[in-house]
């Protein structure tokens, strides 16, 4: 641990820190452009000089310099000073004076620096450079004369997602930071570099021109386009949501956040369900409210009534409506749209036990029928993450285009029982070893298969260091899947039980996956705020909340309990889901015990006792023994365009954009020679 | 007192002779060389570094150091295995002025071939890499046909010159830029990437290319090796002044009568060098500007003081300049320097590689400045300004192209201040004029 004295302060740094954090250590403050906690470091941007003594005479970039026994910093001398502003001056002088037309305006690392550490004018009376504009696809916006070369974007997608996208053209001057061949950005995660981007040359085209940082609501959020939890920061004027950011949170999604979680919110101004509807005569037609509670309350179910939870839907919508159907004497509730019936005994069987930071350390990867890039693009970074440390990953399934090379097997589930020599091999050397079971990988017997295999290869273990290793993870897509089956939101038989009991009422809680031509002799009342496949099946429209328009409990596919807070009205006459629901109470003539969020949240926490704590919940780390074998190939997965995923992202317009021209892109070409 | 003939070590220097093998030979080089081999890392090592023979590309690092500065043992990579090491050969010789490896690849390349050998055993290294500039094609040509002639003759591969010692020499044509003449953006253009200077630590010693431990060297300091190691460490310190020792290829160009390469001892007077080699100044010693002794990217001299002055790292360091590359332009009284500066300026704009902003900003900053300067189109406070903007360049960024596009315009405004005010004094006059 080397001693510094930053400004005449003394203080102990951790081992390998780098002079500009010892500096942070004691609250100074390092202005900076290309250093990113999360980058390599580039020490190109020169913003970062600080004065070390003993070194040569001559200012230190303090990002890239490793903080030594008895270094002298210096962060308030003259020679500091000088240096900042002379590094600020040269960042000016080429940068256009455009920031009243420039949507970083507000948010600009630059504007701000060069107010605290920039000469109060120019000297500069050259002609500015100008660059030609780039294409960088339907997401990212260019304007790339105001760029600064600090490289971060080319850092991050060559680093973190892992695609050799981005780079610099040119030298001097005249370097141009561009796509290859100006062909659109295309991975997952591109719109990252927009939020990496210190000044305005990467800003969002969806975004552009729409608000300013300061006119806008910020609140905190869970994103629920995928099963990871993103924390997001919903960013609000008045009634619509105007974009969605990342907040940081190391053990989820560290600062990033996939396209669609940062762009599908357009679609929560779309096809929305704003008023009630009843279908006569085969017709959905408009109704009030009281209309469509009375149309329900009379067909009364009975106990013969059952609740299909979409993917988005958060908690205690879900524990809104076991209550419901609880009060009315019926048990049937199921999540997993698409019929699958894995067992659910033991939620530590269902999990993501490594935890997303966990997966990181592991040594070798078996992935079973995951497209890890679309199913959860931000546990495919924690999985490159591992390679570059050095682990080796194996899949069973159709080939992807992975991020982090790894060795495709095949794609029969039947090799969960019949594993390759080198791969058995590479797993018993392995201290840290880890298997990822995915969507396409649980079905036909693989959960079992997985689990049984999962023991062979002693996949849950004591590590040398004392702490417990579990390498058994369940990879999931749906935000609302482990919610919903620690609220018991899952039969025997999956979805086909429900089927088979053919009820009187099926609640659909924005359930859009299902086939509803096997529910065709129920009644259907969707609860929901799309109007996609459910509200077109429906028989009854109970117009509800998108995530953004309600608080709600999450958990993601680790387990983890996540809390998000309501940032906006839903449209029209659209009410919170619960509400909803307990008004359905009333209309069936049944008591549920709650008449507030508060109540039915502490209700909810009373029958499971997980969801009221934020953070991982405690599953156990006994993993069922499993068995029976798998059979089938994986040739297919069970997402079939990234950019459509649920309700919201299909009604956004800027996802149909995406898929159009980022995965259809060449289809649409070929059409139209 | 000159250096004799019997002195030079490089002797075709200028293609009187052959540069094949046989020819090479015949000069002795090769000659025994599995015997130099033979004495071990560590006694070449000391012999170079009694030798006092500092780096010949521009910087003057002494080379037997820098050597040493190699680990004994090779580091292990993740998996426990041992890295190999490298010896990268800069033969990028861009610098304005420079032209001396030029002349030792095309009529002596088995001296540097051989040179690779010998350092590349004292270091460890598995192979060399020649890293040759893109618009030297002959001299391309020529070091590939030499290498596969000494590869012909069992001198390189396995058991290289019969020394037992595996070693590999690669040679590697750059495309065209200044900046892979830095050691580290020589590096990252070998291993395919732009040509940009990393940041140190780690110096290149520790991690250089691959991530393994390399040893970046000028073409002339490798090929000097084996003979200072034939004829020993106090023949070869015999010549130069204390610290600057050895000899050296001094490259004299412009105004002078007859423009060449020389091989002379380090430390002769500027005088001696221009009279004795040269034919003396154009239109004699009183129509001499001003001097760039080291190539473009060390500051002018003017004509009083680099008359007597050494030839030599600290002599020139003494009248405000560097030796460089022993880079020689000199500038008589029908120069005009500003725009000569300004040229260069341009140079360095050209070249810089973008990657840290002072340098892709300041440079053309500084060029425009020149240029204005140049015609007086400015005012005289802007030379003041000029120079705060090349401090605010020099010494803050990650390789030396930001010094040396500063050094070159701090020369000029030190010694020709009074030439650029009067050029803005009379455009201003002219302007005064027209407007009556």
């Amino acid at each position: 641990m080397p001693k510094v004295k930053v400004d005449g302060v003394e203080i102990e740094v951790p081992n390998g820190a780098t002079v500009l954090q010892a500096c942070e250590l004691v609250g100074k403050e390092i202005p900076r452009f290309c250093y990113h906690e999360r980058l390599s470091i580039a020490g190109n941007c020169r913003m970062c000089l600080v004065e070390v003594k003993p070194g040569p005479p001559k200012p230190q970039a303090s990002c890239a310099l490793p903080a030594a026994d008895n270094q002298e910093i210096r962060t308030d001398s003259e020679m500091v000073k000088k240096a900042r502003e002379g590094v600020m001056e040269f960042l000016l002088i080429n940068h256009p004076l455009d920031c009243p037309i420039c949507d970083q305006g507000g948010e600009c690392d630059l504007q701000d620096q060069s107010v605290a550490y920039g000469r109060g004018g120019s000297r500069y009376h050259e002609n500015k450079r100008a660059v030609t504009d780039k294409y960088m696809g339907p997401l990212i916006k260019t304007q790339m004369t105001r760029c600064i070369h600090c490289t971060r974007c080319v850092r991050f997608s060559e680093e973190v997602a892992g695609v050799d996208e981005i780079g610099a053209l040119y030298r001097g001057e005249q370097m141009q930071i561009t796509t290859y061949l100006e062909h659109a950005a295309k991975h997952e995660l591109s719109a990252n570099v927009i939020d990496l981007c210190p000044v305005g040359a990467l800003t969002s085209r969806p975004y552009a021109f729409e608000a300013r940082p300061w006119e806008l609501k910020k609140t905190l959020g869970i994103d629920v386009s995928d099963a990871t939890g993103a924390n997001i920061r919903i960013d609000a004027r008045g009634r619509e949501v105007m974009r969605v950011l990342p907040r940081i949170n190391d053990d989820v999604n560290e600062e990033w956040i996939s396209d669609k979680a940062r762009y599908q919110v357009d679609g929560l101004t779309k096809r929305r369900l704003d008023r009630p509807w009843i279908r006569r005569d085969g017709k959905l037609q408009p109704a009030t409210w009281a209309e469509a509670f009375a149309a329900v309350g009379s067909l009364n179910p009975g106990n013969s009534i059952a609740a299909i939870a979409g993917d988005m839907v958060d908690c205690e919508t879900m524990f809104a409506a076991k209550t419901l159907l609880g009060a009315l004497g019926s048990s049937q509730l199921e999540g997993r749209q698409t019929g699958m019936d894995y067992a659910t005994d033991s939620m530590a069987a269902v999990n993501f036990n490594s935890t997303f930071n966990g997966i990181e350390t592991a040594d070798v990867i078996l992935i079973v029928g995951s497209m890890v890039r679309w199913e959860a693009p931000l546990v495919n970074v924690r999985i490159r993450k591992a390679v570059k440390r050095g682990a080796k990953v194996f899949l069973i399934g159709a080939e992807w285009e992975t991020t982090f090379g790894g060795e495709f097997l095949g794609t029969d589930r039947s090799l969960l029982g019949a594993l390759p020599q080198h791969v058995t091999d590479a797993f018993g050397v392995a201290k840290r070893p880890a298997m990822i079971v995915g969507g396409a990988g649980l079905g036909g017997g693989g959960l079992g298969a997985a689990l049984a295999l999962s023991s062979s290869l002693n996949l849950v273990r004591d590590l040398d260091d004392g702490t417990q290793w579990n390498g058994f993870n369940v990879l999931h897509m749906a935000a609302s899947r482990m919610g919903g089956l620690m609220l018991g939101f899952a039969q025997k038989g999956g979805l086909a039980d429900i089927v088979n009991a053919k009820p009187k009422v099926v609640l659909s809680l924005g359930a859009d996956e299902v086939d509803y031509t096997k529910l065709a002799d129920s009644m259907i009342v969707y609860i929901g705020h799309h109007g996609d496949k459910g509200a077109h099946a429906a028989d009854v429209i109970l117009p509800a909340a998108a995530y953004t328009e309600k608080s709600g409990t999450y958990v993601n596919t680790e387990g983890r309990v996540q809390f998000a807070d309501k940032a906006v009205f839903a449209p029209g006459d659209a009410r919170e889901d619960w509400t909803i629901l307990r008004a359905l109470a009333d209309a069936f003539g049944v008591s549920v015990g709650f008449d507030s969020f508060e109540e039915l949240r502490s209700a909810m926490i009373a029958a499971v006792p997980a969801l009221g704590i934020e953070g991982l919940a405690d599953y156990g780390s006994a993993l069922p023994s499993g068995g029976g074998s798998a059979s089938g190939a994986i040739a297919a997965y069970p997402i079939q365009d990234f950019y459509m995923t649920n309700p919201i992202a299909r009604a956004s317009a800027v996802m149909q954009r995406c898929s159009a021209e980022l995965l259809h892109g060449e289809d649409m070409a070929e059409a139209a020679e | 007192m000159s250096l004799a003939d019997k002195d030079r070590i490089f002797t075709n220097v200028y293609g009187y002779q052959p540069w094949n093998l046989s020819a090479a030979q015949a000069r002795g080089d090769w000659d025994n060389t599995k015997d130099l081999i033979a004495r071990g890392r560590d006694a070449i090592i000391q012999e170079m570094k009694d030798s006092g023979l500092r780096g010949r590309g521009g910087a003057g690092f002494p080379t037997g150091m820098k050597w040493s500065f190699m680990p004994k043992e090779p580091p292990k990579d993740a998996a426990g295995n041992p890295k190999p090491s490298f010896l990268v050969i800069n033969a990028d010789e861009s610098e304005p002025g420079s032209c001396k490896d030029r002349e030792i690849i095309r009529h002596d390349p088995h001296k540097l071939i051989e040179g690779a050998l010998v350092a590349g055993f004292a270091m460890g290294a598995r192979a060399a890499y020649i890293y040759i500039r893109g618009e030297y094609i002959r001299e391309a040509e020529t070091l590939f046909a030499a290498v596969q002639e000494a590869y012909d003759a069992g001198l390189l591969g396995k058991n290289a010159a019969g020394s037992g010692y595996d070693y590999d020499v690669f040679v590697h044509r750059g495309a065209g830029a200044y900046i892979c003449g830095e050691e580290t953006a020589m590096i990252e253009s070998l291993e395919g990437k732009k040509g940009q200077p990393r940041l140190k630590p780690p110096f290149p010693a520790g991690a250089g290319l691959y991530g393994c431990p390399t040893t970046v060297n000028n073409v002339e300091s490798i090929a000097v090796a084996p003979t200072i190691l034939r004829r020993g460490a106090s023949w070869f310190s015999s010549f130069g002044a204390e610290n600057n020792r050895g000899t050296k290829l001094f490259q004299i160009s412009g105004h002078v009568n007859k423009p060449c390469v020389v091989e002379e001892a380090m430390s002769i007077p500027f005088s001696e060098l221009i009279e004795k080699h040269c034919g003396g100044i154009r239109g004699g010693k009183d129509n001499l500007l001003a001097v760039i002794p080291g190539g473009s990217s060390v500051p002018l001299v003017p004509a009083e003081q680099i008359w007597d002055a050494p030839m030599d790292f600290d002599g020139l360091k003494a009248v405000g300049s560097g030796l460089g590359t022993a880079a020689v332009i000199v500038m008589d009284k029908s120069t005009d320097i500003v725009r000569a500066i300004s040229r260069l300026s341009y140079f360095y704009k050209h070249e810089s590689c973008g990657q840290c902003t002072p340098c892709r900003e300041g440079t053309g900053w500084m060029w425009r400045v020149m240029e204005r300067l140049r015609t007086g189109e400015a005012h005289v406070e802007e030379i003041d300004m000029l120079q705060q903007v090349t401090k605010q360049v020099e010494g803050h960024t990650i390789c030396a192209l930001g010094d040396a596009a500063a050094w070159p315009i701090q020369g000029l405004i030190k010694h020709f201040r009074p030439e650029i005010e009067r050029r803005i004094e009379e455009r201003l006059g002219s302007l005064q004029e027209a407007a009556e």
